[in-house]
């Protein structure tokens, strides 16, 4: 029986307004006093759209199925890309020294760890939704697991600290959707906040009790929870030593989060002046491309990653608000869109392309006021970049698809 | 996974809640960021973008009595850099050096500047002749953070005339920059280093204005700014003093190149200073903005020392100019009356002890009264006449005189005169190898005791108006007058006409008459260590002498002995009374 697919307004209208008001802001951001290679860069970014709406197009054209097919082979495909980086990579912008990007013959041809980001989505769902049960113990998470250290893995070989981040997002949330319970999630995530603790003897003690009474009240196997119990000691005291095996550049960005007054000219030098950009830009902002801090170039990376200082500095708290609102309404109608999937893997990829925009937002919106470490992790529709564009449009049209064979909608459209 | 849809939406409902609850935070975040903080971010955005770029004031203006000019302002450009750090400050100063001709010197004062007062553009030349400037308008592009600004250059038409009290201006030092009474000063500024500039420098300091230019973050000018009308630079307001700049060529075109020493003329009713120059001088205006390190060397090591005030800085023995106070104390202590003879008449000299005073006039004086020893300058006369008032009574009387003070002139370099402070004095300099013969020098101005001229000429104020010493002021001030002195009418009038007589015929300065006008003064020689043909002269006067208009005192290195000095003072005289002087060939004092 054919099926007609009805566009989903509400998704399509809320991407289509944040990349205008990204495009518009970007924009903005080659607008300075002194011109620099930044001002014709919003050209660029609405050809990216435009490619971009185009995938989104054909995406949606086909199905679900197909895209559960092809899963696995371009799950492998993106493995080959981001080691391809390890080999050929390099560097860009505020990261120069590193292997993000993909290049031949000096021209830079994009980011895989953006594609692998969509394509972690697809096999983790895959793989979840094959199971009738989700998982109950630590012993089953290993595939899943497995699935996302490895892209992971090679990307923090890069380094990419930022999308190291989004990967270890996009596994918290599609376990959570999975139907993982949250003490069990919290058992996951427990070395990972030993080690954040681990700065402080009294807090990661404290923590350790809880975690005790956690293991003792959810009563994992007995060997897991040994392993975690001893995961969480390493963490909690091999950190310190980790640190000083961090590049002299990560140590800084970690400790400009902690305390950027303390190198003013340094990588503290980028968030205090992004938050005075903010800042100043009071209730309803220096005006569109009449941003001070942006135009006399106190503002770095105005067009990627500090492009959110731009809106609050121009368009004030007014546009911020808006503009976080869009992203809101974005989510929340994905995570409808998960809700009334019509199986449980376009569920999945759903809501783990939602959760993987969200950890980008909350992580790039709270870095320009100082509330995250600076990772270098772009705004979705906002910051300046192709990869990332067309790879945002690519998952809108795997998501118009999802939607269109939602049971909501296929109880009007089937005719 | 566990797809029913139970589980699904209640899985649904807590992301949507989560979601919602991150959203909230973040907007929260940036409402008190941008709302709350809103003012605090505001300065900040502000203080970035706008580099205060300082407008120097224009000094007070220096006049003379009659309100012609001795300080003014020129036109002069100053060159000054901003920058980030001072890394970057010394490789734009390495890549002018070729254009401005910077010397290591100036280079490394502009990165003391700079380290001083980052936020303020740095000075690199103070004082930049036309010509660097119209280099630098050339390659304006080329240096986008220099700023050339037009600034008040000091100047002293009169030059070397006015170089003994007007002083100069020069860049405030670092050791300055950390005294108290330069807490609001910052690099880079002008300020007095000496004579009026010092002593008035916080009359003669403008206020500084402030331009805001706009800069981007590497500190390049955007765009400037215009001043705002609250923050322009205030002039000081102009400065009157009591110079009679008539008066004052004069005294420096007698004294001309050849003679050393100095002269100060003084209204000894008011203690208004009417003229005084030291000789030789310097040029002031070769130091504005910093002294060419080849002219300050030449005045250094100029055997005539022209960067030592011989009026108010030099210590010479007053001689028989001091005789005048001996004779005060006398009368003041009544051991001696105006007409009163001392037992040993003068043969030329006076045995005391075991030694022999002479007196200067070899042939000797025979026997005089106290007002013919003031006229003859009896040297043997006084010795008796101090050994009557006694050495502690010398003492404690001169210090009442006020001969162990500075004279209080409103200028910064002024020396304190030397004058034993009791008999300890000697206790300590000579042990207890010291004779009461002491007294003996000190009574006729020798000893220990030497003055410096504006002093001495302070206390012919005082003999000037029977007793009143009037403190000696350049700038236009209430009069400050000390009684430091009483006598009666009777001996007030002989202590004057006794004066009167050195300047008349037999007088020891006998050829400084003027036509038409008593003066009443006093010659005197000042013994020099370096022999009797390189003692120095002096001359201290006043007239005309019943109703004194001018002190004046003359002192001339080695001008072997006063009557030099006096005819230059009555030519000084007669100018300003404007009346002519009389030659006449007269002796010794």
């Amino acid at each position: 029986m054919q099926r007609r697919i009805v566009a989903d307004y509400q998704l399509l209208t809320a991407a289509a307004i944040l990349s205008i008001f990204g495009i518009a802001m970007v924009y903005s951001a080659g607008q300075t006093d002194t011109p620099t290679i930044v001002r014709k860069l919003y050209r660029t970014q609405i050809l990216w759209t435009f490619i971009g709406l185009g995938f989104a197009y054909a995406v949606s054209r086909s199905s679900v199925r197909f895209i559960e097919w092809m899963t696995v082979p371009l799950y492998a495909f993106s493995l080959f890309l981001l080691s391809l980086t390890l080999v050929i990579g390099t560097g860009a912008g505020t990261a120069a020294s590193t292997k993000s990007w993909l290049a031949i013959g000096g021209v830079r041809l994009g980011q895989p760890s953006e594609i692998a980001k969509v394509t972690v989505v697809l096999m983790l769902a895959k793989l979840l939704s094959g199971k009738r049960e989700p998982a109950k113990s630590l012993l089953d998470l290993w595939k899943p697991a497995i699935i996302v250290a490895i892209p992971w893995a090679i990307i923090m070989l890069q380094p990419d600290l930022g999308s190291g981040i989004v990967f270890i997002g996009i596994f918290f949330a599609m376990l959570f959707w999975s139907g993982v319970s949250w003490p069990l999630l919290l058992l996951i995530a427990s070395p990972a906040i030993s080690l954040i603790l681990s700065f402080s003897v009294f807090m990661w003690g404290a923590w350790f009790f809880v975690l005790l009474a956690l293991v003792l009240w959810y009563r994992p196997y007995l060997i897991e929870g040994i392993v975690l119990m001893v995961l969480n000691v390493a963490t909690g005291v091999v950190a310190p030593m980790m640190w000083e095996k961090l590049a002299p550049y990560q140590q800084n960005r970690l400790k400009t989060f902690l305390d950027p007054s303390a190198d003013m000219r340094g990588s503290g030098y980028h968030v205090i002046q992004s938050k005075v950009a903010i800042g100043s830009g009071g209730l309803l902002g220096k005006g569109y491309t009449e941003g001070t801090q942006k135009r006399l170039a106190f503002l770095p990376e105005q067009h990627t990653d500090f492009i959110f200082a731009v809106v609050g500095e121009e368009l004030g708290f007014i546009g911020v608000t808006i503009a976080l609102a869009l992203f809101l309404w974005l989510f929340i109608r994905i995570t409808k869109i998960s809700e009334r999937a019509n199986d449980s893997f376009s569920s999945l990829v759903a809501f783990g392309l939602m959760g993987s925009w969200f950890v980008h937002v909350l992580v790039n919106v709270g870095m320009t006021l100082n509330l995250m470490p600076i990772t270098g992790i772009p705004l979705p529709f906002f910051s300046y970049g192709g990869s990332f564009m067309m790879a945002s449009w690519l998952a809108i049209g795997v998501l118009m698809r999802i939607s269109g064979e939602g049971r909501g909608q296929a109880a009007t459209l089937r005719r | 996974m566990s797809f029913h849809p139970n589980d699904v939406a209640r899985r649904a409902r807590w992301s949507s809640l989560a979601l919602s609850i991150g959203f909230v935070l973040l907007t929260s975040a940036f409402f008190r960021t941008q709302v709350l903080q809103n003012e605090q971010f505001q300065l900040q955005s502000e203080e970035n973008r706008l580099r205060p770029i300082p407008l120097p004031a224009p000094r007070g203006i220096i006049f003379d009595r009659n309100g012609e000019v001795i300080a003014e302002n020129l036109p002069g450009y100053s060159v000054s850099i901003t920058s980030a750090n001072v890394d970057s400050l010394r490789t734009a100063l390495v890549a002018l050096t070729p254009t401005l001709q910077l010397t290591d010197d100036q280079i490394n004062k502009a990165i003391r500047r700079y380290r001083r007062a980052p936020t303020r553009p740095t000075v690199i030349l103070p004082d930049a002749s036309i010509d660097v400037i119209s280099v630098l308008e050339e390659h304006r592009l080329d240096y986008p953070r220099l700023i050339i600004q037009s600034v008040p250059k000091r100047y002293y038409p009169d030059g070397p005339t006015v170089a003994s009290f007007v002083g100069y201006t020069s860049e405030i030092s670092e050791s300055e920059l950390n005294l108290p009474q330069f807490a609001g000063y910052k690099p880079g500024q002008q300020i007095g280093k000496g004579g009026l500039e010092k002593s008035y420098e916080p009359k003669l300091h403008g206020r500084e204005g402030v331009r805001f230019d706009e800069v981007d973050a590497r500190g390049r000018p955007v765009r400037g700014g215009g001043p705002r009308p609250d923050l322009l630079p205030i002039g000081a307001p102009p400065m009157y003093t009591n110079i009679d700049m008539g008066l004052q060529r004069f005294m420096a075109g007698i004294f001309s190149d050849s003679l050393q020493g100095g002269a100060i003329a003084i209204d000894p009713k008011t203690g208004q200073v009417l003229a005084i120059y030291s000789a030789p001088a310097f040029d002031p205006n070769r130091f504005t903005g910093g002294i060419p390190a080849d002219y300050y060397k030449e005045l250094l090591t100029d055997e005539r020392r022209p960067l030592v005030n011989k009026v108010i800085q030099g210590r010479y023995e007053p001689g028989s100019t001091f005789k005048l106070a001996t004779a005060i104390l006398g009368l003041k202590a009544g051991v001696v009356k105006i007409d009163e003879r001392m037992p040993v008449s003068c043969g030329g000299g006076y045995q005391y002890g075991r030694r022999y005073f002479k007196c200067w006039e070899k042939r000797g004086h025979g026997s005089l009264s106290l007002r013919g020893a003031v006229k003859h300058s009896c040297d043997v006369y006084f010795y008796q006449l101090g050994l009557r008032v006694g050495l502690k009574n010398m003492i404690a009387g001169g210090i009442d005189m006020t001969f162990r003070e500075r004279s209080g002139i409103d200028l910064p370099e002024e020396n304190q005169s030397i004058w034993p402070y009791a008999i300890d004095y000697y206790n300590k300099r000579f042990g207890r190898n010291w004779s009461n013969a002491e007294v003996l020098n000190l009574s006729i101005g020798q000893g220990s005791n030497s003055q410096t001229v504006v002093n001495m000429a302070k206390f012919y104020t005082a003999l000037a108006t029977d007793g009143y010493a009037a403190r000696p002021l350049l700038v236009r001030a209430p009069p400050e007058r000390k009684q430091i002195y009483q006598l009666d009418a009777v001996q007030d009038a002989a202590m004057r006409e006794s004066l009167e007589a050195v300047t008349s015929a037999g007088g020891t300065a006998g050829g400084s008459a003027i036509e038409g006008i008593k003066l009443a003064g006093k010659t005197g020689t000042s013994q020099n260590s370096a022999g009797a043909d390189k003692d120095h002269g002096w001359f201290v006067g006043f007239a005309p002498s019943r109703d004194p208009q001018v002190v004046v005192a003359v002192f001339l290195e080695f001008g072997l002995h006063g009557s030099r000095a006096a005819r230059i003072a009555s030519k000084i005289i007669s100018h300003y009374l404007k009346v002519a002087p009389v030659e006449i060939q007269l002796d010794e004092g």
